[in-house]
């Protein structure tokens, strides 16, 4: 089948050669529609909403330069502050609570429960939901004239008072149980996984060497499950910041613009005042203060945690 | 998992949308709209039906959400898309804003041929024209300075319809005292809003109302008068029940209907809900104008503008046109949908008793001037400054400013949403 | 009284197991009561939601609410229910999944067994776009859907949803193929495998598990978005969430709780079923890779 290389026609060499060069450059030529595609539909676009931001846009996209004008008009909205704080609670409330609970409940039931093939499903399909769907029904079941409130009372239990939700400043809260409620169980998926995954002999080496339960969850276990932290903080962040829906179906905001959120923010702007671009100019923060806890953090994983 | 067949099915499934998406349809219109529940469905429905007759499809393209919201933002995606529906329903300045974008069609010819200009009220063809041109189709006029009240309730404790602000305030106090709730309300941004335009027109008057929201006179806007409106709203919130926050305006018509509250202040779209749980109006329910409104009607009114559509599109594009201004389609849909029809010159003998006083009240105040777009639903200042006067007003129902502030805030946040 | 098995790493004794009983089962009920009140609820009359409390169990138990989600509740102009409106959903999620679960498959596959200078940028920028948020986008995506005429249809909608689900299902294959045995790619490469060959044969057959995981999720992310396919879909193409959202979301009439809870329900039982069938298999997908650094 094959002659030796020196026997080979010069044409033929060239051919070999290009081959050779086209399947180095194969695994390239594969990632590179992705990684274009990419590029144009997140970072053009988030370039386009950056100059959008600078621009004096109202209902569709104009190009007429007002410098700075949107950013400064910007904070001086009461709801953008709301905004911004309710950002910081529900973010860092939901992303901690959420891991903890998962972690909690991880650890559970990687205790050989007999019961996971029942409590799993039950743990899990919250996440199967639409936020539609988990806004409407917690909605209902947060209100109290209808809700759990309205049970207690029936059930006799008169002093019962839950009016978190009507409630301006307690509110926001409400959004954060909702949302807790929706993926707590995948997170805990996540670290059954990555507890299954450890390897039983660390375990039982730190266990001959005298490490109580407590101490070999910290010291070595929680440790070990790094990798695991990396990608469910990628979730609930990606989560957190399309939380959008929710709090449209939970709320709509309120009550009066209490739980505004930037990206209910953003969209009111854009698309409900005819202001794009104030909506851009917030879009803009919004996507610095993602990038801004996201990428460091990605960052240190990606760089330190490689083999 | 056998990828090659899953790719081979999936190549086939997306083959077939395509091609079903590629199929076309004779003459027919695409319409945008929100009202996909029961008693507005059922009057959209006969628009569908007439233009089926006269051999025109209907595609619906229902987007529901926000009093229209989430259909705007849809509407926005399809234009910069290229591809507009054939019909979108708008309200007030929404329509100018697009007009202005130079997307819409030119409807003079239909409308020198069926004399549109004689028949809507000026007020109205603000909005339905723009630049000289008729570019949208009015389906109603909504007004928004009602009240609603249950007429047992009344009744029972002796109280005759108020005429002024204080008669009012005495009536309330009696349906507290009773044990009931007296203003049945909903806490969303646009009801207080609501409210609030007809709390500033019986404070001020129609000249001040003119001034403040249609001129957006930061005198106005900040000023005792102002004051005092919102003073008069703070009166109001002390009537609502505790569980007030975010609840949708139906549901607060049903407390009304149900006997469980005295009054709603909302629009004569109210007055579905009331007809639709089979109550007589003058037997049942009362309507009348808030008290110091008088002769005064703040309106809003749904169209259909209509985008600028190929030619092939045009011809049954026009057809819709010509049949939401049927003078009999515009009875039939307003009996069912509470409102007033748009054109003065059709027979209200058919509608209920508060629809035949609103199509009165709405003939005399056009003639007397009086007839003002709503600033809570958009027919009085632009998107903008409707929503930041919404953010005002809200905050302001919710407690968290006083009414001094509260003036101050306002005219800051209109000034700002210019 | 302790219990060691063998496999149970730590020891615990009969009260402490116990109170892990007794926590995971409150657990499960704070997971399951809205579920509960959604079914419970759907299965009575009108009036007796009005009357009574959320968690009673029906008086009267009736299946009118579900058969008029389904085939006669009011969407839109038409009393046509959800049905129209699943199959638009069917069509735009085959074709959105199966893609991006390739196409993640091969940038995992490239990421990790290619290796070139560059390449953790490349992989975290496609990273990035996992936590863009899809309002940006709508404007932008609009004007080239447009362009590229596949505005309003399902193909536009694939589209969409392949470009922004590649972040993720890069993530996971790039994680999965990062623990896989790199001797085996170079052994193949000797006997004169190619690229394309080594992906085929080698490493797909023994990616199960990701794939599993891929695809629930880009399933379930895909089946439950509402913005996209609110902005980007036709008469033809509208998603079964924005047929929900216009049953549930309407401005009057009578709140139908009832029909609601039925059509939210139905709405969200393809991505139940997908997470209560294949749950077993999440777990061990998951295991074997997304979770891994």
């Amino acid at each position: 089948m094959s002659l030796s290389q020196a026997a080979q026609p010069a044409a033929l060499r060239k051919t070999s050669e290009l081959t050779e060069r086209l399947q180095r450059a194969l695994p390239k030529l594969v990632l590179a529609p992705s990684f274009a595609v990419i590029l144009v539909g997140v970072y053009g676009f988030i370039l386009f909403t950056g100059l959008l931001s600078f621009t004096d846009s109202k209902i569709l996209p104009s190009f007429n330069l007002v410098g700075w004008d949107n950013y400064a008009k910007l904070w001086g909205f009461r709801n953008w502050i709301t905004a911004l704080q309710n950002l910081a609670i529900f973010g860092s409330l939901y992303i901690l609570i959420c891991s903890a609970l998962g972690l909690f409940l991880a650890i559970l039931i990687d205790q050989k429960i007999r019961i996971e093939g029942i409590l799993r499903p039950i743990y899990l399909y919250p996440m199967a939901l639409s936020f539609i769907v988990t806004g409407t029904a917690w909605k209902w079941f947060l209100d109290p004239g209808i809700g759990l409130e309205h049970t207690m009372h029936v059930w006799g239990w008169e002093s019962f008072s839950f009016t978190w939700i009507k409630d301006g400043k307690m509110a926001v809260y409400c959004i954060v149980i909702a949302a807790i409620w929706q993926s707590s169980g995948f997170v805990m998926a996540m670290f059954l996984a990555g507890l299954r995954g450890i390897d039983n002999e660390i375990i039982k080496a730190a266990q001959i060497d005298g490490a109580s339960n407590f101490n070999l969850y910290r010291r070595i276990i929680i440790p070990i499950l790094r990798p695991a932290f990396l990608s469910v903080f990628v979730v609930l962040a990606h989560l957190a910041i399309k939380s959008y829906d929710l709090v449209i179906a939970l709320t709509n905001g309120g009550p009066g613009r209490a739980t505004e959120m930037p990206a209910t923010f953003m969209y009111s702007y854009t698309f409900t005042r005819n202001e794009m671009g104030i909506g851009a100019a917030s879009a803009v923060i919004m996507l610095m203060m993602i990038a801004s806890v996201i990428v460091p953090y990605l960052y240190s994983e990606l760089r330190g945690g490689r083999r | 998992m056998n990828l090659k067949k899953l790719l081979a099915g999936s190549a086939l499934v997306t083959g077939l949308a395509l091609f079903s998406a590629a199929a076309v349809a004779e003459e027919s219109v695409e319409v945008l709209h929100w009202w996909t529940s029961g008693g507005e469905a059922a009057a959209l429905n006969v628009l569908k039906q007439n233009l089926e007759k006269e051999g025109v499809t209907w595609q619906d393209m229902p987007v529901a959400g926000g009093g229209g919201e989430q259909a705007m933002t849809a509407v926005r995606a399809r234009v910069t898309a290229g591809n507009p529906p054939t019909a979108v329903q708008m309200l007030g300045f929404d329509i100018t804003d697009w007009a202005k974008q130079g997307v819409v069609a030119d409807l003079n010819d239909l409308a020198a041929k069926e004399g549109w200009d004689k028949v809507v009220p000026a007020a109205l063809q603000a909005f339905s024209k723009y630049d000289g041109k008729w570019v949208a189709a009015p389906v109603n006029v909504h007004s928004t300075n009602w009240v609603w009240a249950n007429k047992k309730v009344f009744d029972d404790l002796g109280i005759a319809q108020p005429t002024t602000w204080d008669e009012l305030i005495a009536a309330l106090d009696k349906i507290k005292a009773a044990g009931l709730t007296a203003v049945a309300h909903g806490g969303q941004p646009w009801q207080e809003a609501t409210i609030f335009d007809a709390v500033v027109m019986s404070t001020g008057g129609p000249e001040f109302y003119k001034k403040a929201f249609i001129d957006l006179d930061p005198a106005a806007l900040n000023s005792p008068t102002m004051v005092e409106a919102f003073d008069r709203m703070a009166k109001l919130r002390s009537y609502v029940d505790d569980n007030f926050s975010g609840r949708d305006w139906n549901l607060a018509s049903a407390m009304v209907i149900e006997g469980k509250a005295g009054v709603q202040f909302m629009g004569d779209w109210a007055k579905g809900e009331f007809l639709n749980a089979g109550k007589v109006p003058g037997q049942d329910f009362l309507c009348f104008r808030f008290p110091g409104t008088q002769g005064t009607v703040t309106f809003n009114s749904d169209q259909f503008v209509m985008f600028k559509v190929g030619d092939d599109r045009k011809a049954a594009q026009e057809k819709l046109a010509s049949a939401i201004m049927a003078p009999a389609f515009q009875v039939a849909f307003n009996k069912v949908k509470g409102s007033v029809p748009a054109r003065t010159d059709v027979d209200g003998s058919d509608l209920d008793a508060c629809g035949q006083q609103g199509m009165k009240d709405l003939a005399e105040a056009s003639e007397k001037g009086t007839l003002f777009g709503s600033m809570a639903h958009g027919h009085a200042a632009p998107a903008a400054v409707k929503v930041a006067t919404y953010d005002v007003i809200t905050a302001h129902f919710n407690g968290e400013m006083d009414s001094k502030t509260a003036a101050e805030e306002l005219a800051k946040a209109v000034a700002a949403a210019q | 009284m302790s219990q060691a098995t063998p496999e149970t790493a730590v020891r615990t004794s009969l009260l402490v197991r116990a109170l892990i009983y007794a926590v995971l089962l409150i657990f499960a009920v704070y997971y399951l009561l809205p579920l509960f009140v959604m079914l419970v609820n759907s299965v009575k009359p009108l009036d007796e939601i009005r009357q009574g409390n959320m968690l009673a169990l029906p008086q009267v138990f009736t299946l009118d609410p579900w058969r008029s989600a389904w085939s006669t509740a009011q969407i839109g102009v038409q009393p046509t229910g959800l049905r129209p409106y699943f199959i638009n959903s069917v069509l735009m999620v085959i074709p959105a999944v199966a893609i991006s679960t390739l196409l993640g498959a091969m940038n995992g596959y490239v990421l990790t067994k290619w290796r070139f200078r560059g390449d953790g940028i490349v992989f975290g920028l496609l990273l990035f776009a996992c936590f863009i948020p899809f309002q940006i986008v709508l404007i932008p995506m609009a004007r080239i859907l447009g362009l590229l005429g596949l505005a309003g249809s399902t193909p536009g909608l694939v589209l969409v949803h392949v470009i922004y689900g590649l972040g993720f299902t890069t993530l996971f294959f790039r994680n999965y193929y990062d623990a896989f045995p790199t001797e085996l790619i170079r052994a193949a490469q000797i006997d004169g495998a190619g690229f394309f060959r080594i992906f085929w044969r080698i490493l797909l057959p023994s990616s199960g598990p990701i794939i599993v995981v891929t695809v629930i999720w880009q399933f379930t992310n895909i089946w439950n978005d509402f913005l996209f396919g609110a902005s980007f879909a036709d008469v033809d193409s509208q998603p079964v969430t924005i047929a929900l959202n216009n049953l549930v979301s309407s401005s009057t009439g009578v709140k139908e709780y009832n029909v609601h809870f039925a059509g939210a329900v139905l709405a969200a039982l393809p991505t139940l079923i997908v997470y209560i069938v294949s749950g077993r298999y999440f777990v061990r997908g998951l295991m074997a890779g997304a979770v891994k650094g």
